[in-house]
């Protein structure tokens, strides 16, 4: 049994962020979830996709968010509990069904989940997603623990049902990579069938009908900050003069810096964890009782806007500070030290930090950035690539996955990324109006989030550029979830359809289509060489499983390859490809027999023919 | 209780979010207060993992610079990396079988000197503990098993607050079966050979 599926209340469990979100799901009974999969949130998915194998729970890997979002939403009008699990870019590609949902409202609960990431550990920018909540109109729930995430999320189902809105619930990396000790909860059985009933004039949002709900809306969101101001979840602790308001997990920060600093008693903490709508006059009375106020909060001053505008409201000229006078940073995550010397200096405390260590002595210590795995089959594609397009003047706009790796030297290909499938979108602008040879890469599950309209636009408006689609079986990067080009039966999984990408590719109307095996590099280079030159959308479709899954999944391994005496030092091997397998000992080119996967590909490339499977040594 | 703060660092693929989840789980079984935060977003491509955990009253699960009472380094110059995570007072347990870091390869950088790097690190911590702990493994039965060892030598100087029975309950009962034999055996390889160098 899933170890989330035990039903002992009270158990204590060492748990990951992620799993107590699972976790609070199963205790809210959610019936249905749907996601498309993005760090950090995607354990939250894992553990519901294999819960979802043995339990009433209803789970799918969406093909993009929005697909993932108007799924949910459709169950939740049919009176289900569901929930729409994301990471924070995730909500731009939903965007469009959220703003119009929250017209709508629903109801059976819906809980929205987005995983923020301050410092962009994992993402390509780090948008602040509390403002969606503002800008839909939507209730918004931030926890500060493991332990509080699992309690909050099932109470955001019972907020949702009342309020009859989604609630957005907003994490960041620190929360769902977090772990603690968590105490469980009673699971509470699925309702998992529901009914729709018919009300097209408050379900169809032509010009009439969402006139009336923009204006009901606004009369939820106005028993939202009713319930806001008495929510357990907007507490008060201490009762000094000086204020904190703080959020998630900036509010364990101070708590730990004002004990380092010995200021309990002078101060007087508000955690908002009903952050929308703010809680006005709990806000208000707050700053009455204060004599200055510093607003503790990564991200953009979200609270920090909105706690201002209550002051002025309120007549009130205490000083606020928080990230307008330069005190405290917009940029990336904080840490404990950083909050507690902010709370230092407003506060004016003096406070003697621990002594440090020089290093200023200490030697370069060469990088360890991550790449491609050895052996991966984008490297091979990228090297073909490079192969069939010597002599040219390129432009590679790249997309997200493991393949971005590949636009590190020195393999380069990659020159522009934005967001998920812009690789296509950005071809079509480029090869426009630029004379250079546009060739693109685009992974295959990125490809069915957002790949396929970029496509379509490409074969309409005549465009002319190469994409190339890494086709590997499986979403890499964010620990291999499926996707619709996957054939689930052959990992035993039952009840699921399959798209062949090469069937879209053709439908859609490109006239130019091949497929590759990337590890034979000749006929791909050739094979690459000609869909170039054609004038017009061409496509290349490499297919190769992606090495590390195969791995995983315990596949018959290739033999290791090593470097024969008959090397001669040349290093095209570690120049133009790069593996990771490869090292150099006393000038001498080795392979780490551990590391390659015996993908061959530098046996085919070495000019001496010195690199040999292991098997011929003897 | 006073927090503790143990930060390990490791290259992806060296156990270290296992030896993580044996400590959180026999803190659990000890009734200590832990809390503990990892950033693994591309490990499994080669890159750096580390995991802080916290233990005792303290609610925040990183830890900032300067601020590690303990380092276990599953690998040498990822050890002396994370140096700016120590203090004057922090002990340091660190694997001395080097994982080349492809930039080495490619030409770019030079890995630093063994001896350099214990030397740098002896100097400005209070005590450094390092010793090739994949021969250990080895030894133990299982090359994989490297997380284990420094697991061993990690209690065996007493800085966080579990004792070794604790640890190997926690190792017998949520590793794999089929390792705990080999888990256990390099952990208590782990465990005397900082005995030995106390
Ligand atoms: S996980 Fe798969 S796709 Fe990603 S780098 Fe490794 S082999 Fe390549
Ligand atoms: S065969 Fe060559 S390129 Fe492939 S994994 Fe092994 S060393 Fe790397």
């Amino acid at each position: 049994m899933h170890k989330l599926l035990t039903r002992q209340p009270g158990l204590k469990m060492l748990l990951l962020g992620n799993e107590a979100i699972a976790r609070g799901g199963l205790e809210a009974g959610v019936a249905v979830s749907t996601t498309y999969p993005g760090t950090p949130s995607s354990e939250i998915s894992s553990n519901f996709f294999q819960i979802s194998q043995e339990s009433k729970l209803y789970f799918e890997y969406s093909t993009n968010e929005k697909v993932a979002l108007e799924v949910a939403a459709a169950a939740a009008n049919s009176g289900v509990r569901s929930m729409c699990i994301m990471k924070h870019v995730g909500m731009n590609v939903a965007a469009d069904a959220l703003l119009t949902l929250a017209y709508v409202g629903v109801r059976g609960g819906l809980v929205i989940l987005t995983a923020d990431d301050p410092f962009m550990f994992s993402s390509q920018n780090e948008q602040d997603n509390r403002f969606y909540s503002k800008l839909a109109g939507l209730p918004m729930m931030e926890p500060s623990s493991a332990q509080e995430a699992k309690d909050m999320l099932r109470d955001a189902f019972d907020l949702s049902e009342e309020l009859q809105l989604p609630v957005i619930f907003r994490t960041t990396t620190r929360i769902n990579h977090s772990s603690e000790i968590v105490s469980l909860g009673e699971l509470r059985d699925p309702k998992t069938t529901g009914d729709f009933v018919k009300d097209p004039f408050n379900y169809v949002t032509v010009p009439a009908v969402s006139r009336n709900l923009h204006a009901k809306l606004l009369e939820k969101l106005d028993k939202a900050e009713t319930l806001s101001e008495n929510s357990k979840y907007n507490m008060i602790a201490g009762k000094g003069s000086w204020g904190i308001i703080c959020n998630g997990v900036s509010y364990n920060y101070v708590c730990d810096g004002i004990k380092e600093l010995g200021i309990q008693n002078s101060t007087r903490i508000l955690r908002v964890g009903f952050s929308h709508p703010m809680p006005r006059i709990l806000i208000r009375t707050f700053l009455e009782e204060c004599e200055k106020v510093l607003i503790v909060e990564e991200g953009e001053p979200y609270m920090e806007e909105t706690v201002k505008a209550f002051a002025q409201e309120a007549g009130l000229t205490l000083s606020i500070g928080g990230k307008g006078d330069g005190c405290l940073s917009r940029l990336y995550e904080y840490d404990p030290a950083q909050v507690r010397e902010s709370l230092g200096e407003y506060f004016g405390v003096d406070y003697a930090p621990r002594d440090g260590i020089d290093l200023s002595d200490v030697p370069e210590i060469p990088q360890r950035p991550p790449s491609l795995c050895a052996g991966c089959s984008h490297r091979a594609t990228f090297y073909a690539v490079n192969k069939a397009a010597e002599g040219m003047d390129t432009i590679c706009p790249t997309d997200i996955g493991c393949y971005t790796l590949g636009f590190l030297p020195p393999l380069s290909t990659g020159d522009f990324l934005i967001c998920m499938g812009s690789s296509v979108g950005t071809s079509c602008g480029f090869s426009k109006v630029s004379d250079k040879k546009v060739i693109s890469f685009i992974g295959d599950s990125t490809f069915f989030h957002t790949g396929i309209p970029g496509l379509v636009n490409a074969v309409f408006n005549s465009h002319n550029f190469t994409l190339v689609i890494l086709d590997n079986g499986i979403t890499a990067m964010t620990g291999h979830q499926p996707h619709p080009g996957v054939d689930m039966k052959a990992m035993n999984f039952e009840g699921y359809g399959q798209v062949s990408i090469e069937d879209v590719v053709k439908a859609v109307g490109v006239k130019h289509v091949s497929v590759i095996r990337p590890y034979r590099v000749k006929k791909s280079v050739d094979t690459i060489k000609e869909a170039l030159m054609y004038k017009g959308v061409s496509v290349v479709i490499s297919q190769e499983p992606c090495m590390l899954f195969a791995k995983a999944l315990k596949k018959p391994r290739r033999k290791p390859f090593f470097v024969s005496d008959k090397c001669k030092g040349d290093k095209d091997c570690i120049n133009d490809l790069a593996c990771p397998a490869f090292y150099i000992r006393k000038n001498r080119v080795y392979i780490d027999p551990v590391l390659c996967s015996g993908c061959s590909v530098c046996a085919q490339i070495c000019p001496e023919h010195a690199i040999l499977p292991l098997k011929d040594k003897a | 209780m006073k927090p503790t703060r143990l930060i390990i660092v490791a290259v992806g693929g060296q156990g270290n979010l296992l030896a993580s989840r044996v400590i959180g789980e026999a803190a659990l079984m000890a009734d200590v207060p832990v809390r503990m935060s990892e950033i693994h977003g591309m490990a499994q491509r080669g890159g750096v993992v580390e995991s802080s955990i916290v233990f005792g009253d303290a609610q925040s699960t990183i830890i900032s610079d300067g601020e590690a009472d303990v380092l276990v380094g599953f690998e040498p110059s990822e050890t002396l990396r994370a140096l700016n995570k120590c203090h004057p007072g922090t002990v340091v347990i660190s694997n001395l079988a080097p994982l080349s870091p492809f930039t080495v390869t490619v030409g770019n950088g030079i890995y630093p000197e063994l001896k350099v790097i214990q030397s740098l690190i002896r100097s400005k911590t209070a005590k450094l503990i390092a010793f090739n702990a994949e021969s250990m493994a080895r030894e133990a039965g299982n090359i994989l098993s490297v997380n284990m060892v420094l697991l061993g030598a990690l209690i065996q100087t007493g800085k966080i607050p579990l004792t070794r029975e604790t640890v190997k309950e926690a190792i017998r009962t949520k590793t794999k079966k089929v390792f705990v034999e080999t888990n256990l055996k390099a952990f208590e390889l782990g465990f005397s050979t900082a005995d030995s160098m106390a």
